[in-house]
């Protein structure tokens, strides 16, 4: 073998694969950093704003998606993820990205209608077909024997509302936030396995086949019923559960920078148009505009809502409390 | 030197008397023989043929549309472009740190042994976080890209205009790529290296070859086979490698996913087809690789065989 061609071999594999590296781009580009569940919806999404974007200024848009547990990819976006637009589970991961990064104002929430959240969702029970363990209500996930699936609440934003929601349950049932926290604890103790997101999470219950019974995105659960059927799994409503408004704001820092603020904004404006709410209420997201609301309404089981603003004073004070080092979290966790 | 006097000895006992120890009853060889084969096909071929009968499950056609996704087809690009970066530049270092702790003594010698494994040692999880926490926003370079009052104002504004994107970015990829896969060519040699000695080389010199001309014709064409060999570990690493990749890459589809995450993504959106698909892809990669590799044997041998034939 005859090495002294190596050099000039390497050299030119170098430029061939630094030439297949570049893509050529021409057209406009945003980075849409967003939570687990979203998948399917912002695909479907993305394709209908590129088509009215491209109606309205002949622009061609392509939209690229990043998903993962909603505190993990906060993180990213606080550690340097070009997100032009966030979609995020809930407004406490925006609001880090705010205060770590000052890369968007703190009053984001003001910015779009209703908070900042185009759609909303709730938290309910995916339970295996027959309900087995006869769950019905959150009271019975303390039971002993019931193996609960959800994800971890410090990265997911799911399973920070599905705490919350077992929390003010505990609450109003049992009457004191240190009886909600010993029936919380008691809840994790049944808890064999947490994923850092929604969708971990989910294949943990439906293709892994572990546990009882998955505290899930509502849209996270009709999704698994219907790609597996409704003859495998089963959803129960529980008598109380939280209203959950996952925000979207532009990060105004990444924006202005790549030149972008103006296409972001229209874009997460689209999501308020009947198109936009057409479509979340298609991927089993509540949506907040009266006329689509009551078009998907039927397939939503009617539930008691609370909201976080009501029952913790908003999510910074439950952020404090129950999810920063040493809230109450932390504590019934690392106590199990 | 012990074992072949023990093999003489055993020849001069007779043929037809071998030791005891060395004749194994039937029964036991045809045992141990089942185990092996029956592990193998139980942990390699199985997974293996798993993989391809999933992928293959809604037939050829769905197969070809799974892997004609521009998303996966990025991936595999990606895949390549960052093995490509990243065996080339261990190539390099592996050859050179070989050479070093091979055939010179110097002040630090063990330290920098220790420093090559390091990359085995730590958890890939943490040579991606290594990486956010010097080259993040919030990190050592997003700080001194934020600094009021920096080092060089001149080298903060240029590098504020340019705009690099190392992590979450391809950069990033490679640079935990790289890191991980370290040792791979380096550990392959030191010890081949270290056996050959230096003797050979120094022939070479006595002869009048320079350093450069020593290193082509005398080190290199000795350790080629081990250096083929640790490339493709390399290799085989490089493109796999799923946990420090994950932390730096930002998961954006269709720009820094590679194959393995790529995957990761298809089957938790349930689409097993592609997950398959894509994992096959992979599997073929790996194939490759060693189908390389033998050709590349083949063709010694059969020289090797030639050169002694004339």
């Amino acid at each position: 073998m005859n090495f002294s061609h190596l050099p000039r071999l390497a050299a030119a594999a170098l430029a061939a694969l630094a030439l297949a590296g570049s893509a050529a781009a021409t057209s406009i580009e945003l980075l849409n950093v967003s939570y687990d569940p979203t998948r399917e919806f912002y695909f479907e999404y993305n394709a209908a704003f590129a088509t009215h974007w491209k109606a309205k200024t002949s622009d061609d848009v392509v939209v690229k998606q990043s998903h993962g547990g909603s505190g993990k990819q906060a993180r990213s976006v606080i550690d340097g993820l070009r997100a032009d637009v966030v979609t995020l589970a809930l407004a406490d991961d925006i609001d880090a990205i705010a205060k770590h990064a000052r890369a968007l104002p703190v009053d984001w929430q003001t910015r779009f209608p209703h908070n900042s959240a185009p759609y909303t969702s709730t938290i309910v029970f995916l339970v295996r077909k027959g309900n087995p363990k006869g769950i019905k209500d959150w009271a019975d996930l303390v039971k002993p024997g019931v193996a609960i699936i959800t994800p971890n609440p410090k990265t997911s934003g799911g399973a920070r509302w599905n705490y919350l929601a077992a929390w003010e349950f505990a609450k109003r049932k049992l009457g004191s936030d240190e009886a909600a926290k010993a029936f919380v604890a008691k809840l994790y103790k049944n808890v064999p396995v947490l994923d850092s997101g929604a969708r971990g999470s989910t294949t943990t219950f439906v293709q892994r086949g572990i546990g009882d019974v998955f505290l899930s995105w509502e849209n996270e659960a009709f999704l698994a019923v219907k790609e597996f059927g409704a003859n495998k799994f089963e959803i129960v409503v529980p008598s109380l559960s939280i209203l959950a408004e996952p925000p979207v704001a532009v990060v105004d820092k990444v924006a202005k920078r790549k030149g972008t603020a103006e296409v972001a904004k229209a874009y997460l404006e689209y999501l308020y148009s009947p198109k936009g709410q057409d479509l979340a209420g298609k991927h089993f997201y509540r949506p907040v505009d009266p006329a689509a609301a009551a078009k998907y309404a039927s397939q939503f089981t009617k539930v008691e809502l609370f909201t976080i603003d009501q029952a913790f004073g908003g999510w910074s004070k439950a952020h404090q409390t129950h999810f920063a080092d040493g809230g109450t979290f932390d504590q019934i966790y690392l106590k199990n | 030197m012990a074992a072949s006097a023990v093999s003489s000895l055993a020849r001069s006992a007779g043929v037809t008397a071998r030791p005891l120890a060395t004749r194994d009853a039937p029964w036991l060889r045809y045992t141990l023989t089942a185990v092996a084969l029956g592990f193998l096909a139980l942990f390699l071929v199985l997974p293996l043929v798993a993989v391809f009968a999933e992928a293959f499950r809604r037939g050829i056609g769905a197969y070809f549309a799974a892997l004609n996704d521009p998303d996966g087809l990025h991936a595999l690009k990606l895949t390549l472009l960052t093995a490509g970066l990243a065996v080339p530049a261990n190539l390099v270092f592996g050859v050179a740190a070989a050479w070093c702790i091979a055939k010179f003594t110097f002040p630090g010698k063990s330290l920098l042994i220790t420093l090559i494994d390091l990359p085995f040692a730590v958890s890939p999880v943490i040579s991606g976080l290594i990486y956010v926490l010097l080259f993040g926003a919030q990190g050592w370079y997003g700080l001194y890209l934020n600094a009021e009052n920096p080092w060089l104002p001149g080298l903060q504004a240029w590098l504020y205009e340019q705009d690099f994107k190392i992590i979450f970015a391809v950069p990033g990829i490679v640079l935990a790529t790289t890191f991980v896969t370290f040792p791979f060519i380096a550990r392959e040699l030191i010890p081949l290296m270290q056996t050959q000695g230096n003797d050979e080389e120094y022939a070479a010199i006595t002869l009048g070859a320079n350093g450069w001309q020593t290193f082509w014709k005398v080190t290199l064409p000795n350790i080629k086979w081990g250096l083929f060999y640790g490339v493709i570990l390399c290799n085989a690493r490089a493109m796999g490698e799923f946990g420090a990749v994950s932390v730096v890459s930002g998961h954006i589809r269709g720009e820094t996913n590679t194959l393995p995450l790529h995957v990761e993504i298809l089957y938790n959106e349930y689409q097993f087809v592609g997950a398959f698909a894509a994992a096959s892809i992979l599997a073929l990669l790996a194939l490759v690789t060693l189908v390389l590799k033998s050709l590349v044997e083949w063709a010694h041998a059969r020289r090797h065989a030639a050169s002694a034939a004339s």
